[in-house]
């Protein structure tokens, strides 16, 4: 009889590691916690709270810079994720729960080319390319973001599109094909609607890593193409003001709210299907 | 008895060479978008890097298609303005040194806080480690830059932990964190920690804690426990972390030039550098591919020892 | 039952696997089921009854040979073009949909109006006693109800010819005995053929008109329920089907009845179904039923000592081991044996019932 919870001696009970942990936790909160506590300050420097106040936000969201780049933010992330998803959706119908055919280990590295090249390598690669067509057809639009940004996402729409793929079970789309459904109606009645959840979380993850991505788009885009992120980044080179505090700390809010909605409608499933 | 016509019994294999190239051509039409896609915004144009790691530097920008191996050969070495030496290139290999240096530093470091926090979290029972799992997963979907900059704020001279050193009259000047190799570090290593965590958690998760059992059955202390029985069956999530913590370290460049200025450059910084002041673009391309090679064979290594360690991953 | 042949597989073979590795789940196979009555394919696991069944539905093509759908070569045609529907065996019911959209989902994909569908749907629901579970999910059901929705599913677009893939084995002894029922009910009352594929011999023997033994990608033995278990053909037959005592031995004569001779030197009649088969060694298959046993004096009596004996209530079986070491089994009435002279080491002898013993092989 074995009744391990009455037991003095704990199988699990690693010395020393618990303190660790927690160290780490309160270590890995406390540089967000103090941003968010002094984007609320009404000074300007980190040594002395003042005054609670909201007047950074409000200088943030006043300033015609930063709303510019949300939006170009929001835009590009909201067509790079459309155009991600799509297009990971179809590659994961071709290559999930079928045998293995040539080529398939070429549209495996190539899909997932992104998470395996330094972000760097990728930019500066991007950069030149749209260089010399920047040249050819003087054309400086938007358009390189965002097939930049879809590029990078595709991969992180196809893992869960392609998890949930793979547990999907296989008699369901047979039964359909013997009950006289075509493989569009197929796809469209039974396969469609089972994998809309992976499908979501595709569309969600490729949203964010374009809604964060720094390095590639600090390279390609031209100037005064600023997303959320490269004016950050700009503001950091000059004076550090409260302002990128606020802003910080307003992703951040987004970012949290995102992942409680995403952990309570997912149950116990993490995020992240490493 | 009606009579059934007959049909000429089919030759081996006819109608199912044909079902099977059906079905290869219907994979590689749904899969040939995204292919596109890549290929116009990913691979193509690391095809060009390589071919501009081969071309000459143009005046303010681009290439001239003058080919040579001069980008290469800059990599590693300089030749004297004056008397045509040929020396190595020290600047250049302070910082290679430096992002190698930094980057194993980062991998050792997170992996000493990471393996108890992992730990922690897969030892804590139902409901409280979904909790637990949520406050490690913030960090890692917050974005990069704030991040970083939330480490800025931490480590300037009038940061925080400046500022409690003053304040705690420990300290009369603030020490100067910022703008040094150790804020990199610090800043990579907060960056990075739940990269390296969440591998790690997994592999723990699905660790079959009857084994300890089983070891402390055999007169096996906790030490031993940890090292004989725990650390090897769990080898394979603390390389999947150590690899996807080495990597981004290698190519970090937001991190190294907020926290460490101009002068503490890493190889990222020092490729974005041709591409803007040096004015070397195929200097550029060819760190480039040296930086793609190098990752490239941690990422064979990782296949390997996972590989070697156990088909889990 | 008639006799138009409604579904025709005819010299199938089918190959899984690459050259040097191959799986020949099929080989050569040629069945003919006629309309209207329900055949089953019966087999041991790994035998390609699933595989011949898939091939009829057009999940899998043929490595060579045809599938003739009343005269007509559906061989290349895929499933949804086939007016052929399939009871699978993990049921597969669609998880997003109701058990009324589920029963309706064929008819909706062949483009029928929404009052024949739910005219259908109903009709359906009656016919399997579901229609209390109509708006329930699949999630919902236990797997008796997900059974009988699944086969309400499949007989909706009233198809020529309904496919059942080993539908009751996920069942419990008493609703699986039910549920066999039913099934035959069905199958007469809707007149659809049913090529039913099942391992449970006694599951075949009751429900079937004929039955298709099948092994190792072969089928051995087509007939009559009756034919099959009286009259198996080869030893594989024999011994799947019911259960069968083996003797070798050595046969001489002609005709349809030969003499059989043991090794010790007594022997017996046996019937031979294939008059061809000429004079030499040869084995014979005799049912535990068929088997008597006597007192050692009855005239032509093999010799015999009791091993073991084993009560079933109203029967026992009488385990006996004969003078060469072969061991028979009886099926004996309990109360055959009054006098208690039957138990373990009694001297017995071995008679067999006239027709009994049936020649099988060599």
């Amino acid at each position: 009889m074995s009744n391990k919870r009455t037991k003095p001696f704990s199988i699990k009970y690693l010395p020393g590691f618990t303190p660790v942990a927690l160290v780490c936790f309160v270590l890995l909160y406390a540089p967000i916690v103090t941003m968010v506590i002094y984007s609320f300050n009404s000074g300007q420097s980190v040594a002395l709270f003042e005054d609670f106040s909201v007047t950074w936000y409000f200088a943030a969201a006043e300033n015609e810079l930063v709303q510019e780049a949300a939006l170009r933010s929001l835009i590009i992330a909201a067509f790079a994720s459309g155009i991600a998803t799509v297009l990971a959706t179809m590659a994961a119908l071709g290559t999930t729960r079928t045998k293995n055919f040539p080529g398939r280990t070429l549209i495996y590295l190539m899909i997932n080319q992104p998470l395996m090249v330094p972000e760097v390598v990728t930019a500066v690669a991007l950069l030149i390319f749209f260089a010399s067509i920047k040249v050819a057809t003087g054309y400086s639009g938007l358009a390189y973001l965002i097939l930049a940004h879809a590029a990078f996402c595709v991969p992180f729409a196809y893992l869960p599109i392609r998890a949930r793929m793979e547990g999907m079970d296989r008699a369901l789309e047979i039964a359909a094909a013997d009950l006289y459904a075509t493989p569009w109606k197929t796809f469209r009645r039974i396969t469609l609607p089972l994998v809309a959840p992976g499908i979501a979380a595709g569309a969600m993850l490729a949203f964010v890593i374009s809604l964060d991505d720094v390095i590639i788009t600090e390279f390609v885009k031209s100037a005064g193409q600023d997303t959320l992120p490269t004016y950050m980044l700009g503001q950091l080179r000059r004076a550090v003001t409260p302002e990128v505090n606020a802003i910080s700390s307003a992703l951040l809010a987004v970012t949290v709210i995102l992942l409680t909605a995403f952990f309570l409608l997912s149950g116990r499933n993490s995020p992240v299907g490493k | 008895m009606s009579d059934t016509p007959t049909v000429n019994a089919r030759q081996l294999s006819d109608l199912e060479v044909r079902a099977e190239k059906e079905r290869v051509k219907r994979n590689w039409l749904l899969s040939m978008p995204a292919m596109v896609l890549l290929l116009l915004g990913a691979s193509g144009p690391l095809l060009i890097v390589l071919v501009y790691s081969f071309m000459s530097p143009g005046d303010y920008s681009g290439v001239v298609w003058t080919p040579t191996v001069k980008a290469w050969f800059q990599i590693f070495f300089t030749v004297d303005i004056f008397d045509d030496t040929v020396r190595l290139a020290d600047a250049h290999l302070t910082i290679f040194g430096r992002s190698l240096r930094l980057s194993l530093l980062t991998t050792i470091l997170t992996l000493i806080f990471g393996l108890p926090t992992a730990y922690f979290i897969a030892t804590r029972p139902g409901r409280q480690r979904t909790l637990w799992l949520f406050l490690i997963t913030i960090p890692f979907w917050t974005n990069l830059l704030i991040r970083t900059f939330a480490i800025l704020e931490v480590i300037r001279n009038e940061g925080l932990i400046n500022n409690f050193l003053r304040w705690l009259g420990v300290i009369d000047e603030p020490i100067q964190i910022l703008y040094t190799d150790t804020a990199v570090l610090i800043g990579m290593a907060y960056v990075y920690l739940p990269l390296m965590v969440l591998p790690l958690y997994a592999a723990i998760d699905r660790f079959d804690f009857r084994l300890v059992e089983a070891g402390y059955d055999l007169y096996a202390n906790r030490w031993q426990v940890l090292r004989r029985v725990i650390l090897p069956i769990v080898k394979p999530g603390i390389i999947a972390g150590s690899i996807l913590v080495f990597v981004p370290s290698l190519g970090a460049y937001v991190t190294p030039r907020v926290l460490g200025g101009g002068k503490n450059m890493m190889i990222g910084n020092f490729i974005e550098l041709q591409f803007g002041q040096g004015r070397n673009w195929p200097l550029g391309s060819s760190l480039s591919i040296l930086l793609l090679l190098v990752v490239a064979v941690a990422l064979l290594f990782y296949v390997r020892a996972a590989n070697r360690g156990g088909s889990d991953e | 039952m008639s006799d138009e042949v409604a579904v025709r597989a005819e010299r199938v073979s089918k190959v899984f696997g690459s050259p040097g590795n191959e799986l020949r789940a099929l080989d050569d196979v040629t069945v003919d089921i006629r309309r209207n009555e329900f055949f089953t394919l019966l087999g041991p696991s790994g035998c390609g009854k699933t595989t011949l069944l898939r091939l009829i539905a057009g999940f899998e093509t043929p490595s060579a040979g045809a599938i003739l759908l009343d005269g007509k070569d559906i061989t290349v045609d895929p499933p949804f073009k086939r007016p052929i529907n399939t009871v699978f065996q993990s049921y597969a019911l669609f998880p997003h949909l109701t058990v009324a959209q589920n029963v309706g989902f064929g008819l909706e994909m062949m483009g029928q109006s929404k009052s024949v569908i739910d005219g259908t749907v109903e009709k359906m629901l009656a016919l399997v006693q579901m229609e209390a579970m109509r708006n329930r999910l699949p999630t919902q059901l236990s797997g008796g109800q997900q059974q009988r929705v699944a086969l309400a599913r499949a007989l909706a677009p009233q198809p020529s010819v309904l496919l059942l893939d080993e539908p009751l084995s996920a069942l419990d002894l008493k609703l699986r005995k039910q549920m066999q029922i039913e099934l035959k009910r069905m199958q007469m009352e809707t007149g659809i053929t049913f090529i039913f594929v099942t391992h449970d011999q006694e599951e075949a023997l009751t429900m079937s008109d004929r039955i298709g033994v099948m092994s190792a990608g072969n089928i051995l033995q087509i007939g009559s329920p009756r034919d099959i278990y009286n009259s198996p053909q080869n030893r594989f037959v024999a011994s799947f089907i019911g259960e069968s005592n083996f003797l070798e031995g050595t046969a001489s004569g002609t005709g349809s009845k030969r003499t059989v001779a043991l090794s010790d030197g007594h022997s017996f009649d046996a019937l031979v179904a294939d008059e061809g088969v000429s004079e030499g060694k040869v084995t014979v298959a005799v049912r535990p039923e068929f088997v008597q046993v006597v007192s050692t004096d009855t005239a032509g009596a093999l010799p015999a000592t009791v091993t073991n004996i084993v009560y079933f209530g109203t029967d026992m079986h009488c385990y006996m081991s004969l003078n060469s070491g072969t061991e028979v089994v009886a099926r004996v009435s309990a109360d055959a044996d009054r006098g208690g002279a039957l138990e373990t080491g009694a001297k017995v002898g071995i008679t067999f019932a006239p027709d009994g013993p049936r020649i099988v092989g060599d």
